[in-house]
């Protein structure tokens, strides 16, 4: 028994590292972030741009109409490649898009606008990042499809014309 | 009276430094247990990204609302998910984590025990 026990172990140690190290090939490197789904709309206080009036977020969501929240930027490169699909989400009478305009000047953003077109119905003003953290996002650019206060769909990355599919299924 | 306003000014300024470092030094402890989740291999202390750099004021705002490190962790969980925390919670995919040096140790003490009883035999 006693002379068992030694290559048993040995034995079931030996196993264990296999496992875990065969199961580490097979998981690639690249950190796919997790896409929560189904959660509520963060209530929070936030600065409209062309106002500079504060105002509740919920406040902003608070028909039963569909929502695209976009995270943007006038310095943002892919923010450009997705702008046409926002200029064309905003042909859809049951959508409304609002911007988060991140870490950017007034200046700056008005000029993007001026070039591109204006897709936002309204734009929140984050110069610090802080509104797009409690939203949990990454970065620039991010979208979050929102009905009844809850969001429903997250992209993170610039908006393809797939997603721009899919988006228009949701709100059919 | 020179003596009085100088140890006013002193007792008036310590408290106040004291606590604006007490703040300091939670927000580095905080941010040095947050994962930069864009970065690679980073905390959000170490990182200078533009990420890293919005979750510090969110770190500082939080505790100028008075918030508890434990409320900030849980804040942040609620927002980005586990993986944004160095310290991985104990839960159904992580008992193996937790439990496997637990039972190599186990292991091996059962071993040396035998080896000595076999000694002693």
């Amino acid at each position: 028994m006693k002379n068992k026990l030694l290559p048993l172990s040995i034995a079931f140690i030996f196993i264990i590292i296999f496992v875990i190290f065969y199961k580490g090939l097979q998981d690639t490197n690249i950190y796919t972030p997790e896409v929560k789904k189904n959660y509520e709309v963060p209530s929070s206080s936030v600065e409209l741009f062309d106002s500079n009036e504060k105002v509740n977020t919920l406040e902003i969501f608070n028909s039963d109409k569909f929502y695209l929240l976009n995270i943007w930027s006038s310095w943002c490169l892919p923010c450009r490649q997705e702008h046409s699909i926002l200029m064309e989400l905003t042909k859809n009478d049951n959508l409304k898009v609002i911007g988060i305009n991140y870490k950017d000047t007034k200046k700056n953003a008005k000029n993007f606008l001026k070039e591109f077109g204006n897709p936002y119905d309204k734009i929140i003003f984050d110069n610090k990042g802080t509104n797009a953290i409690e939203w949990g996002a990454y970065g620039v650019p991010e979208s979050f499809l929102i009905n009844k206060n809850k969001i429903i769909m997250k992209y993170i990355g610039p908006l393809s014309k797939e997603s721009m599919e899919e988006i228009k299924l949701f709100i059919k | 009276m020179k003596i009085l306003k100088l140890f006013l000014i002193i007792f008036f300024i310590f408290p106040i430094n004291s606590l604006k470092a007490d703040n300091e030094v939670l927000k580095n402890k905080i941010t040095k247990n947050l994962r930069c989740l864009i970065c690679q291999g980073q905390s959000v202390y170490d990182s200078d990204s533009e990420f890293a750099n919005s979750l510090k004021i969110v770190v500082d705002n939080k505790i100028n609302e008075g918030l508890s490190e434990k409320q900030i962790y849980s804040y942040f969980q609620s927002k980005y998910g586990e993986w944004i925390l160095y310290d991985p919670l104990f839960n159904k995919n992580t008992y193996f984590l937790w439990l496997l040096p637990l039972l190599i140790f186990f292991l091996g003490g059962a071993i040396i025990f035998n080896k000595f009883l076999k000694k002693q035999k």
